[in-house]
């Protein structure tokens, strides 16, 4: 018997390696790239130089998403969400460091940073949703949740690099809750509330396009500059608010991150400081699609796989019969 | 209380002893002292000598008197004709041309040293100084002369603050204020468009009562109506902090007194009491902001009359909320001694039935065996 473990072993990593191969080898040159961003595609810019940290884009979203406030606080008065969460869609954070004295300074400084939806220009969520809940508008971008589809499964919650999905987890009922840029105020003809509440224009609405070469002219600008910033909606009603530029840290978070997303962020402190981590440019939904439909891309690699383990079935049984004809099996154990 | 008061002060002053402590403890409330300091204001008022006060309009548009005018507590006409001497105000006074220049230099030289010199309105300094002339003399050259020999001077309004409205970029005249023309006493400022009376007046009365000035800030205000923000008692500060505001004039968060910083609104960077105090004694909400009219920071140098009325504030001094969430918020509490014994319980029976199951497993296989091997041996 000692060979035949030897031979199983053997026949195993020679069967699975070659079936992996078989598999692998044409699966690969047809694995995707990231997906291209939308041309018309909406999206948000935000400036954290410009933020006051009023709260008015949390106040407005609960309002326009008929959410119930988060008390976090030993006095429940105030809406105080610590975090995204099946009650809060966006959520103000902020980063302090010691005597906190500048604002959009990284030492002895502040900061505020808006967490939300970041609508990924290739999204996890959507890539993991087995029942296509999750879905990206071919339009706008906007990534929304069908919770008539959903079913609970939360791969979408795991799948998220900005763990932005939520489940609510206290209702009897749940549902995924994230941010879907309003999408329903838009049939009414107005755009993200957040956006539309925000008094110095740090949230701006727009399309991605003209969001990026905003975020492209406020990095060319010199620190303390006067320029003229956009309020509510890129290009919209609103009239602009004259400041002085922050220094920026010279990165557009959400440009290239991820295969880029529709909300992109400016800071004056770096952002892995701001709890936005460097991330690869090559989408995670990307990668694993790649390998997914490689493992299965015309059921070569299961159909290799079944034939190596029937093959090595097939060996062992004519092992076995051989054996039993050569001599019995040995007394196992001692004679009581 | 110590004051005499006789009937000659009842017919001077046109009010009962009541009415006259009430004012003098009104007074000395409005700038945070106490009560005995309003005997001390009550014992200078009924001083039988009146201080001189000399009130120069320049390049002004009288507001400043207008809203003197409108002071209840005292009104003015008590303050002018019974608490001080006003020996000369061009709005105000009777006499003019030549006389009154006159009667003015009279009173400085016989009050030298002694007299307040109260100014209103910015000093032009382009051209000579030619753009503000009273009886032939520059604006300039007339605050120098009174000045020289004030016991105090107060420069009532924006404009003789730091040159106000007339001093807005380009500034024609070339205008500035009188701390820019007197250097060689303190000057206080009351700066505002107008300015709040009481805030004078106050200063006024403590200069008679304990002959100095209140304390003053880097910038010449009286710290006790110049030293907080606007935003700091606005009394639609909650709406700011809770993120409701206004997001144009009349709409529905206008009309339910939401925050008006969106529209524009200076307190976060204007000094000034105008919420605690208010204006006209007409009742709560007397203010711009009361009213629901962003504040245009009258008060402040380059945010008054500079900045656009609907440009957004600074915010000056801005401190990190406490109350806010950090970047990464642990959230939840560790386990507790119940869920843990809870949690071991189930872990120690799983394993314990588990390595029965196996023994026992082991155990009948073996038995069986033996049992055939028995059968065969038989």
């Amino acid at each position: 018997m000692t060979s035949t473990r030897r031979e199983f072993l053997r026949d195993t990593l020679v069967g699975g390696g070659s079936a992996l191969a078989a598999g692998l080898l044409p699966a690969i040159a047809s694995g995707r790239d990231n997906l291209p961003r939308i041309p018309t595609a909406r999206g948000l810019l935000y400036d954290s130089t410009l933020c006051i940290g009023c709260k008015a884009c949390m106040a407005a979203c609960k309002q326009a998403n008929d959410l119930p406030p988060e008390h976090t606080l030993a006095e429940p008065y105030w809406d105080t969400p610590l975090d995204l969460s099946g009650k809060t869609k966006t959520v103000i954070k902020m980063y302090r460091d010691g005597t906190a004295a500048v604002k959009d300074r990284e030492v002895d400084g502040f900061a505020f940073i808006k967490a939300s939806c970041m609508h990924c220009v290739d999204p996890s969520c959507v890539s993991v949703c087995p029942v296509s809940a999750m879905r990206k508008d071919p339009g706008s971008g906007i990534v929304t949740n069908n919770p008539d589809v959903c079913i609970g499964c939360r791969y979408c919650v795991a799948a998220c690099p900005f763990k932005v999905p939520r489940f609510e987890y206290d209702t009897p009922f749940p549902r995924i809750k994230k941010c879907e840029l309003c999408e329903h105020r838009m049939a009414k003809g107005h755009y993200a509330a957040c956006a539309a509440v925000c008094p110095t224009g740090a949230t701006l609405y727009g399309q991605v396009e003209d969001l990026l070469r905003e975020a492209k002219r406020r990095l060319s600008l010199s620190p303390g500059e006067e320029t003229r910033f956009p309020r509510g909606e890129l290009g919209g009603a609103d009239h602009d608010v004259r400041a002085h530029t922050a220094r920026y840290v010279p990165q557009i978070y959400g440009e290239s991150e991820m295969g880029g997303t529709q909300m992109i962020f400016l800071a004056g402190v770096p952002f892995a400081k701001l709890g936005y981590r460097p991330l690869p440019t090559r989408s995670y939904a990307s990668v694993s699609e790649t390998l997914q439909h490689s493992l299965y891309e015309g059921m070569v690699m299961p159909i290799a796989a079944l034939a190596g383990l029937s093959f090595l079935a097939y060996r062992s049984r004519v092992n076995h019969t051989l054996l039993d004809e050569e001599d019995q099996p040995e007394p196992a154990g001692e004679q009581p | 209380m110590s004051i005499t008061w006789g009937r000659e002060s009842a017919a001077r002053l046109g009010m009962s002893r009541r009415e006259f402590l009430g004012f003098c403890t009104a007074m000395a409330a409005s700038m945070g002292l106490s009560a005995v300091a309003g005997e001390a204001m009550a014992e200078a008022i009924l001083a039988p000598r009146r201080p001189a006060v000399i009130w120069l309009a320049l390049q002004e548009c009288t507001g400043c008197t207008e809203s003197m005018l409108r002071a209840e507590h005292p009104t003015l006409e008590k303050l002018i004709l019974e608490i001080i001497s006003l020996d000369y105000n061009e709005a105000l006074m009777a006499g003019a041309g030549h006389q009154a220049e006159a009667a003015r230099r009279a009173s400085m030289a016989a009050n030298h040293g002694k007299y307040v010199l109260v100014l209103e309105g910015a000093i032009p300094e382009k051209d000579g100084g030619i753009y503000c002339k009273i009886g032939g003399q520059t604006a300039k050259a007339m605050v120098l002369e009174a000045a020289a020999g004030a016991a105090a001077v107060i420069a009532i309004g924006s404009c003789a603050s730091w040159g106000g409205m007339p001093s807005t970029p380009p500034n024609p005249t070339g205008c500035v204020g009188a701390p820019s023309i007197i250097k060689d006493k303190p000057v206080v400022t009351i700066p505002g468009c107008p300015p709040n009376p009481y805030n004078f007046l106050s200063t006024v009365v403590h200069f008679l009562t304990f002959g100095k000035l209140p304390e003053l800030d880097h910038l010449g205000r009286p710290k006790f109506a110049y030293s907080r923000l606007i935003h700091e008692n606005c009394e639609r500060r909650a709406h700011f902090d809770n993120g409701r505001f206004a997001m144009e004039f009349g709409d529905a968060g206008h009309r339910a007194g939401y925050c008006l910083y969106r529209l524009g609104c200076k307190g976060p960077e204007t000094y000034a009491n105008c919420p605690s105090i208010l204006f006209g004694d007409v009742g709560s909400g007397s203010w711009p902001v009361g009213t629901g009219h962003p504040c245009i920071g009258c008060t402040e140098q380059h945010v008054g009359f500079e900045k656009p009325i609907h440009a957004l504030a600074a915010l000056a001094g801005q401190t990190p909320p406490a109350t806010y969430p950090r970047i990464v918020e642990e959230q939840g509490q560790g386990a507790t001694l119940a869920s843990a014994g809870v949690l071991v319980a189930v872990a120690a029976a799983a394993a314990g039935g588990g390595g029965m199951v196996m023994h026992n497993i082991g155990k009948r296989e073996a038995e069986s065996e033996r049992d055939t091997r028995r059968e065969e041996g038989k």
